[in-house]
């Protein structure tokens, strides 16, 4: 019987479960309705802003630490007091309790009438190489909020890797959360010590890395296979649902897209104008094997069906599913001008034409084509040229207002403060205010207090780091995308992603030496750090395995142009996030919904 | 039965009602001319070698695996489509929680279309889940620290007693407790989550010493935990003035107000602090709250005043305008539809109320609904009125779209976003030949409107064209392409057979 842990929270005997959303994908993965009734999960509902009619005499909900799902609760259980009701109630916290949720159970009354508990789930393995810790509201709640409340639970989650792979010799890291969490996570090591006291390692690095570092690689349209998919279909926890398009059926389908579909594995890293002459091929073979079957007797006849055919059906089935995909992504490119858009793209991570990439974004806005995209390539515009000059940030702005919507002042306010979106000129990246209280801090409390704004809408200075660090490949003649020379490919070779490139660098001189003026120019002065121990227990197979760490997310794209790195350079990549993302969830992150 | 669901399964929300149109309708460009696209960009994004073949070439595979549906598809394919984790067939939990909201009325039915459906699940896994990806055993022993293999095997061999949380033991808690811990001590203890009583820290300079333990940990959760009682226990004078050096804290209380929705001291705090941006969208936000549209006009109206930058007060007079304006066209048009005398409305019902969309979608509306003038910008709003007008074939308004009179009275044709735009946006909703024809000629750049009028077949424009241009050799490629015994083509061999043009080729 598995030890899972999370079902040994559950009240014993009969009950309810209420799950929220976001938890039921995670959930999906480890567990399934069958093993919760096994332990007597009599119904299962959702949390959601309504009334629950369980009639259960024991309730239990299974919920991130946040504040409106304790008013949720808080409102089921003071109704049933009203009524004169009495019922047993258990909320499980996923990862962690914090504090300010059960400061809510005690204001609405109902504190002690629940009972608390946590499930320190934190690590869901989608991949081989690929850990994420299913926390998308990490980029919001830090980056824009300032935030610090995941910090502990990245801690804790390299606290569990090291005490499984023993201690890490070599550690890198650039941003000031990953800073924040390396030294938080020190902490957890020296306090209980022994656990990995004597181990020999296994993973010879470990690299940490803001996401507010390198916002262009994420906010780039993308054109490897797997990270189109996500750009196109979504996919969420490892698994993506094909519509009926993708099927040619009737219905739907949820695949599980991991190493172990073996079509998939192949493409997923492809540049997508190398998926197709790939699947044709497939496809040939695949009929070549079934056609091997007319020419046999009973005998070689009853080995095929028993050995091969099981094979070749699962391989078929693949096969059709991702040509669909492919089919299905082709025509909602076309439709969108997908090769002007890139081109546009392309023109801003260049720095050419900017003018006519502006105008481009401005019909964008005015056709009210998609507001996610409109938004990103404002973004995209902003980072490149450090700003959006006046005239044209008050143009697109109002501009934009109108298109989609006067309440998105406030997603505006969001992608200002949070760096991703501002205007041009002096005086634009502190304000009066902000001087005024960064010469109180430095009066008070005499440097004590750390650059508090340097996470917060500084300049991006990405002309010159993407010079330095040569993140243009020049071209001549045509890139050959099948036979890929750079990591550029992931971008049809036009661009670098700058995160990789920084931990390619680090890695090639296993320090920031000599990269003095790149993190200068990443306002990451204070916040690049190199951590090597001395004891060479390391193994020289262990030095090849790095362990690559994103605060706030990392793209597909990103994963592989890595793992392209480590097959040049023979290391083997592993990857934990906080969340798998793309450009879309970033900036539904920062808009304003309605509530 | 389950509207909710499609909402469950993508991680997106809409983001507000811009996209969609109040009529359902959709101003997307189209693109017929792909290869175009497809030849030049210097980098290939999408570019094949040759497009058409390599679609074709894929159309061909699928067709080729389809095909091979028949022999597959014979037997027990069954096995490969559904979940099957424990041996029965079982529908994954999403898919089962929507099942119960559907039927929360009642149980017994609910439970017994449970049952049914979960045979035809439509969650197939692919590849089948194995064990290697449950995280079942994540918590189980791991006994000899072996060469490393891959993160899932490793991770289904940790043990239990040290990764599991401290946690089901509640007088553990308890028994450790003393009421004099450090400020360390005290800041570590609510890092792990038990119980640690903060009474006993009444002075002004333990709490701050207590705050700034709690920041240099970087635990956010300490930190608004250590706020929470600040903010019990100091005057908010006190604490804004406190915070107000120390940037990180200040930030967790901030971000802590707006969860819990304490807006009150929240826009003390701005005010405090002098972010009066901050605390004008802060109260502006709260709209989003407000479903009725008069209510809302009127919590519109208090910001007018607030001090927003000068662009945003703009901004905010517009959004109120706006709402207005929408309240009184909403009315009249709610009743001028009930009532069933006004043509338009019984042509095309209106398939949304026109409340809180944007103001292009409102201009939309009303070049649909009611042609008059508005004031946005020129190119905004000519797209839209072009938009609007085309869908229901009001040529006429089209035309007087792009004619302007000189001071001399004399008319000429202008288009802000180009007559190639014009073009192409008309083609989009089906204007006939004719039509589209007058416009493709008023395209500046010859080869763009030969292009045009070539790929939207205006015979006239490209013969004319060709002629003007004297390429006797594009003329007589373009022979063929016309209609044999047409008048098109009696034009092109009049012209060719014309001794008054010289040619250049």
């Amino acid at each position: 019987r598995p030890g899972f842990t999370m079902l040994a929270r559950l009240l014993p005997g009969k009950k309810d479960l209420f799950i929220e959303a976001d938890l039921m994908s995670p959930l999906d993965r480890i567990a399934s309705v069958s093993i919760l009734k096994q332990h007597e999960v009599d119904k299962l509902y959702k949390v959601e802003n309504k009334p629950a009619l369980s009639s259960n005499e024991q309730l239990c909900f299974l919920v991130r630490p946040r504040i409106k799902n304790m008013r949720y609760i808080a409102s089921l259980v003071n109704a049933d007091k009203v009524a004169g009701r009495t019922r047993k109630y258990k909320v499980i916290f996923s990862p962690q309790k914090f504090y300010a949720c059960e400061m809510v159970l005690e204001e609405e009354g109902i504190y002690g009438d629940v009972s608390c508990d946590e499930w320190a789930f934190s690590l869901l393995p989608l991949d081989v190489d690929l850990l994420s810790m299913e926390l998308p509201e990490f980029f919001r709640d830090y980056f824009l909020e300032g935030d610090q409340r995941w910090i502990n639970t990245v801690a804790q989650a390299l606290h569990l890797l090291s005490a499984l792979y023993g201690p890490f010799p070599n550690c890198y890291g650039i941003g000031r959360c990953a800073k924040m969490a390396y030294e938080l996570w020190r902490k957890l090591e020296e306090e209980e010590d022994g656990e990995t006291k004597g181990r020999r390692p296994e993973i010879g690095h470990i690299f940490l890395l803001d996401r507010d570092v390198d916002f262009v690689t994420a906010l780039c349209s993308q054109v490897v296979y797997e990270g189109l998919v996500d750009d196109t279909f979504r996919i969420k926890c490892g698994s993506v649902d094909f519509g009926p398009e993708v099927t040619s059926s009737d219905k739907s389908l949820k695949v599980l897209l991991n190493a172990e579909d073996k079509v998939f594995h192949e493409i997923r890293n492809e540049h997508f104008s190398n998926v197709f002459g790939f699947l044709s091929q497939k496809a040939r073979n695949l009929q070549a094997q079934y056609d091997r079957r007319r020419g046999m007797d009973i005998k070689q006849m009853k080995n095929f069906v028993s050995q091969e055919l099981k094979g070749l059906k699962q391989e078929h089935r693949l096969l059709s599913l991702h040509i669909g995909a492919c089919e299905s992504i082709m025509k909602k490119k076309t439709k969108q001008d997908f090769q002007e858009l890139i081109k546009t793209e392309h023109a801003l991570l260049e720095g050419f034409n900017i003018r006519e990439s502006t105008s481009y974004i401005e019909e964008h806005i005015d056709r009210q084509v998609s507001p996610i995209e409109s938004l990103r390539l404002m973004c995209l515009l902003s980072i490149t040229e450090n700003g959006l000059i006046p005239k044209d940030y008050r143009s697109l702005k109002t501009q934009y207002l109108q298109s989609y919507g006067p309440e998105h002042m406030l997603t505006f306010s969001n992608l200002r403060r949070a760096g991703l979106l501002t205007e041009q000129g002096p005086g634009d990246t502190l304000t009066a205010v902000e001087s005024k209280v960064s010469k109180l801090v430095t009066d008070k409390a005499a440097g004590k207090i750390t650059d508090a704004f340097s996470s917060l809408a500084k300049r991006s200075n990405f002309r010159a780091i993407s010079k330095k660090l040569n993140l243009i490949p020049r071209v001549d003649g045509e890139y050959d995308l099948k036979v890929p020379r750079d990591m550029a490919y992931v971008f049809s070779g036009a661009y670098v992603p700058l995160s990789c490139r920084i931990i390619e660098q680090v890695l090639e001189r296993r320090s920031w030496q000599g990269l003095d003026e790149v993190v200068r120019l990443l306002n990451c002065g204070d916040f690049a750090f190199t951590d090597m121990t001395k004891e060479d227990k390391a193994s020289s197979e262990s030095l090849r395995l790095i362990l690559v760490v994103f605060l706030g997310g990392c793209t597909f794209s990103e994963i592989s142009a890595l793992r392209f790195l480590g097959r040049e350079k023979g290391y083997r990549f592993i990857f934990l996030t906080t969340a798998v993302t793309n450009s879309a969830r970033l900036m539904e992150a920062m808009s304003e919904v309605k509530a | 039965t389950t509207p909710g669901l499609i909402l469950f399964f993508q991680s997106g929300r809409p983001l507000g009602t811009g996209v969609r149109l109040g009529l359902g309708l959709r101003m997307n460009r189209t693109k017929g001319d792909e290869e175009e696209y497809w030849n030049s960009s210097k980098f290939k994004a999408f570019t094949f070698d040759d497009e058409d073949d390599e679609l074709s070439q894929l159309k061909e595979s699928k067709r080729a695996v389809n095909s091979l549906r028949d022999f597959v598809d014979d037997d027990d394919d069954d096995d490969l489509e559904r979940v099957s984790w424990t041996g029965e067939p079982v529908g994954s939990i999403s898919w089962s929680i929507k099942e119960t909201a559907g039927n929360s009325g009642s149980t017994h039915e609910g439970r017994e279309q449970l049952k049914s459906r979960n045979s035809f699940s439509s969650y197939a896994q692919l590849p089948k889940p194995t064990s290697t990806y449950s995280l079942s055993s994540f918590f189980r022993g791991r006994t000899r620290p072996g060469s490393f293999q891959s993160l899932s095997d490793a991770l289904s061999d940790t043990p239990a007693k040290s990764y599991a949380p401290e946690l089901g033991r509640p007088k553990g808690e308890y028994r450790d407790y003393s009421n004099d811990w450090s400020p360390s001590d005290t800041v570590r203890r609510l890092r792990k989550g038990k119980v640690c009583s903060l009474e006993r820290f009444r002075s002004l300079q333990d709490k701050l010493q207590l705050l700034e333990e709690a920041v240099s940990m970087h635990d956010g959760n300490v930190i608004t935990a250590v706020l929470i009682f600040l903010k019990r226990t100091l005057s908010k004078e006190i604490l804004f003035r406190e915070l107000e050096v120390r940037q990180i804290a200040l930030r967790h209380l901030i971000h802590f107000l707006k969860e819990i929705g304490d807006q009150k001291l929240l826009l003390d705090l701005f005010r405090f602090l002098d972010r009066t941006e901050e605390l004008a969208l802060s109260h502006y936000r709260e709209h989003l709250n407000i479903q009725d549209p008069d209510k809302r006009k009127e919590f519109l109206k208090t910001c007018i005043g607030l001090p927003f930058s000068a662009e945003d007060s703009a901004h905010i007079q517009d959004h109120y305008t706006l709402l207005e304006r929408q309240i009184i066209i909403e009315a009249n048009d709610r009743h001028l539809e009930s009532a069933g005398q006004t043509e338009i409305f019984r042509k095309h019902p209106r398939k949304a109320s026109i409340l809180n969309m944007p103001l292009v979608t409102t201009l939309f509306y009303s070049c649909f609904y009611h042609y008059t003038e508005a004031e946005i910008p020129d190119k905004q709003y000519v797209l839209t009125a072009l938009a609007a007008r085309a869908k229901l074939r009001a040529w006429n308004d089209v035309d007087a779209l792009f004619t302007t009179k000189n001071w001399l009275g004399y008319t000429k044709k202008r288009a802000p976003i180009g007559f190639h735009r014009v073009v192409e946006i008309l083609h989009k909703n089906n204007a006939p030949v004719q039509i589209l024809q007058e416009y493709v000629n008023l395209v500046e750049d010859v080869d763009t409107k030969l292009n045009l009028a070539t790929k939207f077949k205006c015979h006239d424009v490209v013969i004319d064209t060709c002629r003007d241009l004297k390429d006797r050799q594009q003329l007589l490629a373009y022979r063929s392409k016309v209609d044999k015994g047409s008048v098109e083509e009696e034009k092109i061999d009049a012209l060719l057979s014309s001794s008054q043009i010289r040619w250049k080729n």
